[in-house]
C-alpha cells in the first residue's frame, strides 16, 4: 500500500508538472494573470507531492519492505536506523527521488518567496524549472522506479553496500544535490530572460541569491565528499581526480564565475550575455554530471548504476536541455541589450579575469574526463587520465588565478588604479615572499612548487585582510569609528573576504599534505612499534566485537610522542555477512590541525597485521578552508540587500518601466 | 579606448589564455596518460620498458606469493595468457585469487612488471569494466556473469 501510495503521488507529482509546463508559458505570453498565477499553486502541490513520494519510500527502508524492489537490493534488517534511511538514496532510484525533491523543493521556493518577481518572470521561471522536472519524473517512472515490487518478497535484503555505511552518505549527497539542483534556478531564469528577450541588473539581484545558496551547499558537499573519501579509501587522499569527483568540480568552478560576474552584472549593468550563458553552462554541467554517475559510462567507486536505457534516456534529457538552452541562447541573446562601459583596468576588468580563468580550468577538468570516453568510443583504445594530467593543466591555470584574487576587491568599478592596489597590498607581497624564502630555507630546492604555493597563500589571507582593513578604516580612524564602519560594511564584503581567505587556507592544507605528508607501510606483530615523525606507534593485539551486520576485528595500538602516551588508535576490518565483503575502517588522531591517519592492509602470517600509517600535517585545513568559503558565501547570502524574500524599493523603478 | 578596441583586447587575452590551457592540455596528455590493456595485448605488443601502463585481468589461482617485507608477486591472466605483477605494499581489502584486479606501473627493461597501483573490484557484485573487456576479448566472459 504505502509503496504504491509513493508511487501514484510521484506520477500526480508528473500530472502537475505537466500542467505547469505549458499554462503559465502560455499566461506569460498573453499577459494572462489567473494562468500565470496557477504556477505558484502547482509548484508548491508539486512539491508536496513529490515530499509524499519520498516518505513513501523512506518509510519502505525504515520497515524493512523487502516486496519493493530497491529496498530488497539496497537495505538490511540488521542496519541500524539511521543507514535504513539513508540507503534511501544510496542507490541509483532512490538518488534522483532525492534530485527531483530537491528540485521541486527549489520551484516551491521560488514560488513562495518571488512574491516581488514581475509577474511574467516568475510564470517562465517556473515554467522552465517544470520542463525539467516532468523529464526527471519521467525518466524515473520509465526507467527507474524505486517502488516496483518483487512478486515473491525475500525474508531478508542484501544489504546497503558497504562502502556507503557510513554517516557521510547522510550528508553529503543532500548537500551535493542541493548544489548541483540549485543551479536549476539559475538556468530558469536565464532561460526565462531569454524567452521575454529582456535583462536588466535586478535580473541579476533575484538571480544571485540562488546561485550564491546552490554555490555555498556545493562546496560543502564537495568538502564533505572529500573528508568522506580521505577517511574511507584507506589511501589518505583527499581528491583522487576521479570522474565522479570532476563532474562535482565543473560545475563549481562554473558556479563561481558565474556568482562573479552576476556581481559586474547587477552592480554595473554589464557582461549581461556572458551571465546568462554562464548560468545555461553552470547548470548543464551539473546535468552532465549528474548523467557521467547515473549512466554508468564510467568506472569508479561511485558508479553503481548500470543500464544503458537510463543512459540513453539522460542522454536524451541532457541533449534537449543543454541543445535547447544554448540553441534559444544563439537565437534572442543579440536582443539583450549591451550595458556599462569601463577601462580593462578595473573591477568589471578583474571579475572577467577571474571568469575567464575559472572557465578555462574548468574546460580543463572537462577535457581531461570526457577525453577518455571520447577515445574509446574512437579508436577502443582505453586510457586512464588521473592526477599527473590535472597537476599540468588546472593547478597552474588556477595558481594563475589565485594570484590575482587579492586585486579584484580593491580595484575600483569602472577605472581602478593598478599601482595603487599594487601599493596598497605591499604588506600582502612582502608576507608572501617572506613565507616562501622561509619555506625554501626549511626544505631546500626541493621544495619550489610548495614555497610557491606558501607564499601565494599567503599572499591571498594577507590581501582578504588588507580589504577588510581599508574598508573599516581600520589603521587610519580611531578604534571607535572602525568598529562603526565594520558594522556598517555590507555583509557581502565581509562574504568575499571570508571566502577568499577560506580559498587560501584549503590551498595551505593541500600545500602542507603534499608536501610534508610522510608514510609508512610497515607489517607489525603484537608489541612491535613503528616510528613516523616523532611518534612511536604501538600495535597491542587484536579483538573481536560484532556489529549489527558484521563482524569487525578490531587492532588497538597505542601513540607515544617523546616516550607519553598521548592517544590510543583503533582502526578495523569490517566483514559484512550479507554481502560476504570486507571493508576497513581507518583510525585518525586529531593534533590540532593535523592527523595521524591508520590503516589496517591485509592481515599477514603469524599474526602480523599490515598497517598504513601516514601523518598528514595541517590536513585540517583543506576542509576548514571549504567551509569558510561555505561560510564566505553564507555572510553574503545573510546581506540585507540580497536576501530572498527581502522587499528591494530600488527594483521598483524597473517594474514600473515595463 | 573604444568599444572595438576594448573587445578586441577582451578577445585577444582571451584566446591567450586558451591557447595557453591548450599547450598545456596537450603537453600533458602526451606525458601522463596511461592506456589499459590485457594480458593478451601485452604478448602481442610488447610495451617498451618504462612505459605506463594498466593491466586488468583476473588473478590467477595459486599465483599469489608473498616474499619478505611486505612484497608480493602474482599473475593476471586473462585466460589466455599470464602476466606477473611484482608489487610492495598493503593489497587491497578485495583482492583475491580469482577475482578482477587492475595493476597500474611498469615494465623493466628485464621484462619484469613492477605495479605501485593495485585496484580490486569494489564488491562481490562489481567487476572493474575493464577487467571485463580483458576477458570478453579472450572470450572467457558469459553475459550476465555478473554485473
Amino acid at each position: 500500500m504505502i509503496p504504491e501510495l509513493g508511487h501514484y503521488a510521484l506520477i500526480l507529482a508528473l500530472a502537475l508538472a505537466l500542467v505547469q509546463s505549458i499554462a503559465p508559458f502560455v499566461g506569460a505570453l498573453k499577459r494572462d494573470g489567473t494562468l500565470m498565477q496557477l504556477a505558484g499553486s502547482t509548484a508548491v502541490m508539486q512539491f508536496g507531492f513529490v515530499t509524499i513520494s519520498f516518505a513513501a519510500l523512506t518509510a519502505c527502508y525504515v520497515t524493512s519492505d523487502f516486496s519493493v524492489a530497491t529496498v530488497f537490493e539496497n537495505s538490511n534488517s540488521q542496519m541500524p536506523l539511521i543507514y535504513k534511511v539513508t540507503s534511501v538514496w544510496g542507490n541509483h532510484e532512490g538518488s534522483m527521488l532525492l534530485w527531483v525533491l530537491i528540485l521541486s523543493l527549489f520551484g516551491a521556493l521560488v514560488a513562495l518567496f518571488g512574491g516581488n518577481l514581475p509577474a511574467p518572470l516568475k510564470a517562465n521561471v517556473l515554467a522552465v524549472q517544470s520542463w525539467l522536472a516532468a523529464a526527471f519524473y519521467l525518466f524515473i517512472l520509465f526507467t527507474s522506479n524505486p517502488f516496483l515490487r518483487l512478486p515473491h518478497p525475500p525474508f531478508e535484503g542484501r544489504d546497503l553496500n558497504p562502502i556507503l555505511q557510513d554517516p557521510g552518505l547522510a550528508v553529503h549527497p543532500p548537500l551535493l544535490y542541493l548544489g548541483y539542483v540549485g543551479f536549476s534556478i539559475a538556468f530558469s531564469f536565464a532561460m526565462a530572460a531569454l524567452i521575454d528577450g529582456r535583462i536588466d541588473a535586478a535580473w541579476a539581484r533575484w538571480v544571485r541569491p540562488w546561485t550564491l545558496a546552490a554555490w555555498t551547499f556545493l562546496t560543502l558537499g564537495i568538502a564533505m565528499g572529500s573528508y568522506w573519501a580521505y577517511y574511507t579509501l584507506g589511501w589518505g587522499g583527499f581528491w583522487f581526480w576521479d570522474p565522479v569527483e570532476n563532474a562535482s568540480l565543473m560545475p563549481w568552478l562554473a558556479g563561481t564565475a558565474l556568482l562573479h560576474s552576476a556581481v559586474v552584472m547587477e552592480k554595473r549593468n554589464a557582461l549581461k550575455i556572458w551571465t546568462v550563458l554562464l548560468a545555461i553552462l553552470t547548470f548543464s554541467l551539473s546535468l552532465i554530471g549528474t548523467f557521467l554517475v547515473r549512466s554508468g559510462v564510467l568506472t569508479s567507486v561511485h558508479a553503481f548504476a548500470n543500464d544503458p536505457l537510463r543512459g540513453v534516456f539522460i542522454l536524451a534529457i541532457l541533449v534537449a536541455f543543454i541543445g535547447g538552452g544554448l540553441a534559444l541562447f544563439a537565437a534572442r541573446a543579440p536582443l539583450l541589450k549591451r550595458g556599462g562601459l569601463f577601462a580593462p583596468i578595473s573591477r568589471e576588468g578583474a571579475l572577467i579575469l577571474n571568469n575567464l580563468l575559472l572557465t578555462t580550468s574548468c574546460l580543463t577538468v572537462l577535457v581531461g574526463t570526457l577525453y577518455p570516453l571520447a577515445l574509446e568510443v574512437a579508436t577502443g583504445a582505453k586510457i586512464s587520465v588521473g592526477a599527473p594530467f590535472f597537476n599540468l593543466t588546472f593547478v597552474p591555470l588556477f595558481m594563475l588565478l589565485m594570484s590575482a584574487v587579492p586585486f579584484g576587491p580593491l580595484l575600483a568599478w569602472k577605472r581602478g588604479d593598478l599601482a595603487g592596489v599594487t601599493q596598497r597590498l605591499t604588506a600582502a607581497f612582502v608576507l608572501a615572499i617572506l613565507g616562501g624564502v622561509a619555506t625554501l630555507a626549511a626544505q631546500g630546492a626541493a621544495a619550489g612548487l610548495a614555497s610557491l604555493g606558501v607564499g601565494l597563500a599567503l599572499f591571498v589571507m594577507t590581501g582578504a585582510v588588507v580589504d577588510l582593513v581599508e574598508r573599516t578604516g581600520f589603521l587610519r580612524l580611531s578604534p571607535a569609528a572602525a568598529l562603526a564602519r565594520a558594522r556598517g560594511l555590507p555583509r557581502s564584503a565581509w562574504g568575499t573576504a571570508v571566502a577568499h581567505f577560506g580559498l587560501a587556507l584549503t590551498l595551505v592544507g593541500i600545500v602542507a599534505v603534499e608536501t610534508w605528508a610522510s608514510e609508512r607501510i610497515v607489517a607489525l606483530k603484537p608489541s612491535q612499534s613503528v616510528a613516523l615523525s616523532g611518534y612511536e606507534v604501538t600495535f597491542e593485539g587484536t579483538t573481536d566485537r560484532s556489529g549489527p551486520n558484521y563482524r569487525e576485528r578490531v587492532a588497538t595500538f597505542t601513540v607515544r610522542e617523546g616516550g607519553v602516551v598521548v592517544g590510543v588508535m583503533a582502526p578495523s576490518k569490517r566483514s559484512f555477512r550479507t554481502r560476504e565483503m570486507t571493508t576497513s575502517q581507518t583510525a585518525l588522531m586529531t593534533r590540532g590541525l593535523s592527523q595521524l591517519y591508520l590503516a589496517l592492509g591485509d592481515v599477514e602470517r603469524d599474526g602480523a597485521v599490515v598497517v598504513r600509517l601516514y601523518d598528514k600535517p595541517l590536513v585540517l585545513l583543506i576542509w576548514i578552508g571549504a567551509a569558510a568559503m561555505a561560510l564566505g558565501g553564507a555572510l553574503s547570502l545573510s546581506d540585507r540587500r540580497l536576501r530572498v524574500g527581502a522587499p528591494r524599493p530600488a527594483v521598483r523603478p524597473a517594474i514600473a518601466a515595463e | 579606448m573604444t568599444r572595438r578596441q576594448r573587445r578586441l583586447a577582451l578577445i585577444g587575452v582571451s584566446g591567450l589564455v586558451l591557447l595557453a590551457a591548450v599547450g598545456l592540455v596537450l603537453s600533458a596528455m602526451r606525458d601522463s596518460i596511461v592506456f589499459f590493456v590485457s594480458p593478451s595485448e601485452i604478448v602481442a605488443q610488447h610495451p617498451a620498458p618504462g612505459t605506463r601502463v594498466r593491466i586488468g585481468g583476473l588473478v590467477k589461482p595459486g599465483s599469489l606469493a608473498r616474499g619478505s617485507d611486505l612484497g608480493v608477486r602474482f599473475a593476471v591472466t586473462d585466460g589466455t595468457h599470464d602476466i606477473a605483477v611484482q608489487y610492495r605494499g598493503a593489497l587491497p581489502d578485495l583482492f583475491r585469487e580469482g577475482q578482477g584486479v587492475v595493476a597500474e606501473g611498469r615494465f623493466e627493461a628485464d621484462g619484469r612488471f613492477l605495479a605501485d597501483t593495485v585496484l580490486a573490484k569494489h564488491d562481490e557484485r562489481y567487476m572493474p569494466r575493464e577487467v571485463v573487456e580483458a576477458l570478453k576479448k579472450a572470450g572467457r566472459w558469459q553475459e550476465g556473469e555478473a554485473k
